[in-house]
């Protein structure tokens, strides 16, 4: 089918822009984690 | 979090899904052939960044009446996740375009203007990372976004006011336009599965920009301290 690849790729863009984005977020969200984790112990340390 | 993986999980394949839909059920559009499947991720896409920006235009002007930080949250979720939208838009539009016009892009009314919203939430992003000071950073970023949302309607409207190299709309479009019913399954399968996507990823963006928040302020007492 004509055409067939363009039609395929444009999908594959899509879905790993969105996949990738989604990645992004999760491990933006697990380093604050472990900043907050970090904090908390140095303010109890102080305290 | 493996909530939220198995949320994204049966997401992902469901937008697998209703492109297979796409390609299997509805029929193949005579004049074009099968490129003019691009069509149903290329709208679709179109639309969700619009309800994206939409949000952001809401939260932007609650933020400046009400100054709650959640909305300034909501705010950068709703930015960011429908940069995505765009981002793909630009992509897949070009993508759909090169066979059917002989050309990748051109500087019609349509596109220009969409690439014009993208550069601007792109600007939305960059001034809030230039901004330390967080209710200034919130305000001026509200602002900013919506003057940034005056492009939305001048990108749907674009094509019915002046003369474009984009096709005129087939969705919405009046008299005279209109989907084959099995091409009209399949896109709002389609735009269901994206909407559902966009809402996970605001909701994901929203709870990040919640716990960075928590951090400025961890932040911050640890240097009272």
């Amino acid at each position: 089918m004509k055409n067939l690849d363009s039609v395929l790729a444009a999908y594959l863009a899509g879905w790993a822009i969105f996949f990738l984005y989604y990645v992004s977020v999760a491990r933006r969200m697990s380093n604050l984690r472990d900043e907050v984790e970090r904090l908390k112990g140095l303010l109890s340390k102080r305290k | 979090m493996v909530k939220s993986i198995i949320k994204a999980v049966i997401l992902f394949a469901l937008i697998a899904a209703t492109a297979y839909i796409a390609f299997n059920y509805a029929p193949i559009e005579k004049s074009m052939g099968v490129i003019q499947k691009i069509f149903y991720i290329h709208i679709a896409c179109a639309f969700s960044a619009f309800v994206a920006f939409g949000t952001c235009f809401y939260a932007n002007v609650r933020y400046v009446f009400t100054r709650q930080a959640k909305a300034d949250w909501l705010g950068v979720a709703a930015a960011e996740v429908g940069l995505m939208f765009i981002l793909v838009v630009l992509i897949t539009g070009p993508i759909w375009a090169h066979p059917v016009w002989g050309i990748w892009w051109t500087w019609d009314a349509r596109l220009t203007l969409t690439f014009v919203l993208g550069l601007l939430y792109v600007s939305y992003l960059l001034l809030r990372s230039m901004i330390e000071e967080p209710d200034k950073r919130a305000l001026f970023s509200a602002l900013f976004g919506i003057f940034a949302f005056l492009d939305v309607p001048l990108v749907y409207f674009s094509i019915r006011w002046w003369r474009t190299q984009h096709p005129q709309p087939v969705i919405l479009g009046g008299a005279g336009s209109g989907l084959e019913p099995r091409m009209r399954v399949a896109y709002l399968l389609m735009w269901g599965a994206l909407t559902g996507l966009l809402i996970l990823l605001m909701n994901a963006r929203y709870k990040l920009e919640a716990l960075r928040a928590s951090v400025e302020e961890l932040r911050r007492e640890a240097e009272v301290q």
